[in-house]
């Protein structure tokens, strides 16, 4: 078993929501609400969900964008979880970054040079002529010719700058990359360009990454574990194809029925869930699925199920199991 | 299938702007049969969304220009019609849906005026006739309690509500066609099952046919009868789904199904597929064939002159030398 990168345990994000001239606080979102789990060197953990569930505030938070609100991070057997900016830093270049929008997350000002060379400095990594070098190598990493460097992120397509995003994110190294939506802005086309990039990116460097997307083919694809999270937790963890063949939860198994498959061919029986996505500020007593839930029965409007081992390695939390 | 609905007949839709003349749509013909879902695919730039604008005449002109085509309905061709005479169409003969449904509803407005208000604007109807048919409308789109809903402003509700809200605004006068443009590309993956399956009830109840504009294969498998996929302006390939999935022609299509993650692959395949290089300029398009320089089996000939549409097979037409030439 590779080594352990990072665990995350109970952890929570909670925001307050403020009202009137003394900004008291009238109720709280529930953003993310006690997620667990460990990520190893080398190894793919997807987490999917859909708009409220908290992957992204998830994943900010672990990165320590955000502040938590309580559980415990811990990476490399340290916990950072309470670390302020200064003890942080030197797991900066262990833990990095790509955003989802390769439009707005490149500073339109700065040529790809600055761009890339602005977290080599921060650290340290490279003076002078070495950091051209570098940043010559790295763009030649992630299918860039060199001359790209002097350009301005607004002379790239969205794939391209996405490619600069990921080269931005490799320069210090890290050993594990959070990827929030790496491809849902992109056309299909591009994004099996950036898809095979990261896992060539992965076995030749010995990434981890941290996949974070609705795009539940894109997840499969490239994740050897997924989270499944609604409403700040998660319902179900398990090994890639284990989940794809035999969700236990039924929110996972409404998710994966609901995925249109590009071929008429197959009917699938499809599970359509009534209602919409519920908001995080008032989530629903007992379990937090309950009231959309086909098989829904008496314990589940009142007791909320706790997260247990079941087969095949999956983690689960249902009464139904 | 019954008689073509709408024609689109080498449409050619332009914008001049200061970098140059780019060619958006560049001689795009295709037809639409009654209560047929035609599904157009491509990525971006493809020209799909300006196809569909241009059978509404929704595009800023200039700097959007018509250069030849004929878009017939019911036996007239649109592209010869006067503001006044559009007015007419939209929302009652031929209607749109969007992608993003915050934008494309009034945030100022109350759902039931809006809907309202296409029932005003295109049939008689008393103020009262309207709102109690407002509200047979929100049902049938399957949103609970339409009473209350409809005095509910939008943003009140979330985005697989106001998609339905937008289906709503575009049957109200019952259309013979449906524009329906990226219809669930924002909106989650159960929320999309859920419209998906709407709009499947729906067309098999009013009999409405319907154009689909997406990108995502795994909608156009499950609601598309034809499908036709166009690149850089111009429909490369047309054939019914069937034979869009399981024998495609066209190089460029068959890169696409084939760098397309699906779900229920078993096993985990390490690589996609992945079509090199990048969609050309609009502004500077080869001579020859858009995809030439992408193409894993291109010729000198491919480079040098683009080819015509030509029938492989009943229903089934590409744009390829080499399919052609055999």
């Amino acid at each position: 078993m590779p080594e352990m990168l990072l665990e995350v345990k109970n952890l929570k994000k909670h925001f307050p929501i403020k009202r009137g001239l003394f900004s008291k606080i009238v109720g709280k979102v529930y953003a993310v609400d006690g997620i667990s789990f460990r990520i190893h060197r080398k190894q793919t953990l997807g987490l999917v969900g859909e708009s409220g569930c908290g992957k992204t505030t998830a994943g900010k938070t672990i990165l320590k964008l955000l502040e938590p609100t309580g559980g415990a991070i811990n990476y490399g057997g340290e916990d950072i979880t309470r670390y302020d900016r200064h003890e942080m830093k030197s797991f900066r270049r262990k833990m990095q970054i790509i955003f989802q929008d390769p439009f707005s997350s490149l500073n339109p000002r700065h040529t790809v040079s600055s761009i890339i060379a602005a977290p080599l400095e921060i650290h340290r990594l490279a003076r002078g002529k070495e950091i051209e070098e570098r940043i010559a190598d790295l763009l030649k990493k992630v299918g860039l010719p060199s001359e790209a460097m002097r350009r301005y992120p607004h002379e790239f397509s969205g794939g391209q700058r996405q490619r600069i995003g990921i080269a931005r994110s490799l320069a210090v190294e890290p050993e594990l990359i959070i990827a929030d939506e790496p491809v849902s802005a992109l056309d299909v086309s591009i994004q099996a360009q950036i898809l095979n990039l990261l896992q060539d990116l992965q076995d030749e460097l010995g990434l981890a990454y941290i996949i974070i997307a609705h795009d539940l083919s894109v997840i499969r694809h490239i994740a050897n574990q997924i989270a499944v999270m609604y409403l700040g937790r998660i319902v179900e963890l398990a090994p890639s194809a284990e989940l794809y063949t035999n969700p236990l939860h039924p929110y996972s198994e409404a998710l994966l029925s609901a995925v249109p498959i590009p071929d008429p061919a197959i009917k699938k029986k499809r599970i359509t869930l009534k209602g919409d996505v519920p908001s995080p500020i008032d989530p629903p007593a007992g379990c937090r699925f309950h009231p959309r839930c086909p098989y829904r029965f008496d314990p589940c409007d009142r007791v909320e199920p706790e997260l247990i081992q079941a087969e095949g390695g999956h983690i689960v939390a249902c009464h139904l199991r | 299938m019954g008689e073509a609905v709408l024609s689109v007949d080498n449409l050619k839709t332009y914008f001049r702007v200061k970098e140059g003349l780019a060619k958006a749509v560049d001689g795009v013909s295709f037809q639409i049969h009654r209560g047929e879902t035609l599904g157009l695919v491509g990525e971006s730039g493809c020209g799909k969304t300006v196809s569909s604008l241009s059978i509404l005449k929704l595009l800023e002109m200039p700097p959007a220009e018509f250069h030849a085509g004929r878009i017939l309905f019911a036996g007239k061709d649109l592209l010869t019609f006067s503001e006044q005479q559009m007015r007419h169409i939209r929302g009652k003969s031929i209607s749109m849906i969007f992608q993003e449904p915050m934008t494309s509803l009034n945030p100022m407005l109350s759902i039931g005026f809006q809907v309202g208000e296409v029932l005003l604007n295109h049939e008689r109807l008393t103020a009262r006739q309207a709102r109690s048919r407002t509200v047979e409308l929100l049902e049938m789109v399957g949103i609970p309690s339409p009473e209350k809903r409809a005095t509910e402003y939008p943003h009140q509700l979330s985005g697989g509500m106001r998609q339905r809200v937008m289906i709503a605004l575009a049957l109200a006068c019952n259309p013979q066609v449906l524009i329906a443009d990226e219809p669930t590309t924002a909106l989650d993956v159960t929320i999309q099952a859920q419209i998906l399956e709407l709009m499947i009830d729906l067309r098999e109840n009013l009999g409405t046919s319907i154009l689909l504009i997406t990108h995502d294969l795994g909608v156009i498998a499950e609601t598309a009868h034809r499908v036709a996929v166009m690149y850089a302006g111009k429909i490369v390939e047309e054939a019914d789904v069937a034979t869009i999935f399981k024998k495609p022609l066209h190089p460029y299509t068959q890169g696409l199904m084939k760098s397309v993650p699906r779900i229920d692959e078993s096993g985990s395949t390490r690589r996609l597929a992945e079509i090199p290089g990048l969609v050309p300029n609009l502004y500077n398009l080869p001579p020859g064939c858009s995809f030439f320089d992408r193409c894993p089996v291109g010729t000198e000939k491919c480079r040098m002159a683009d080819s015509k549409l030509f029938a492989v097979d009943a229903g089934h037409s590409i744009r390829c030398w080499l399919v052609r030439d055999g």
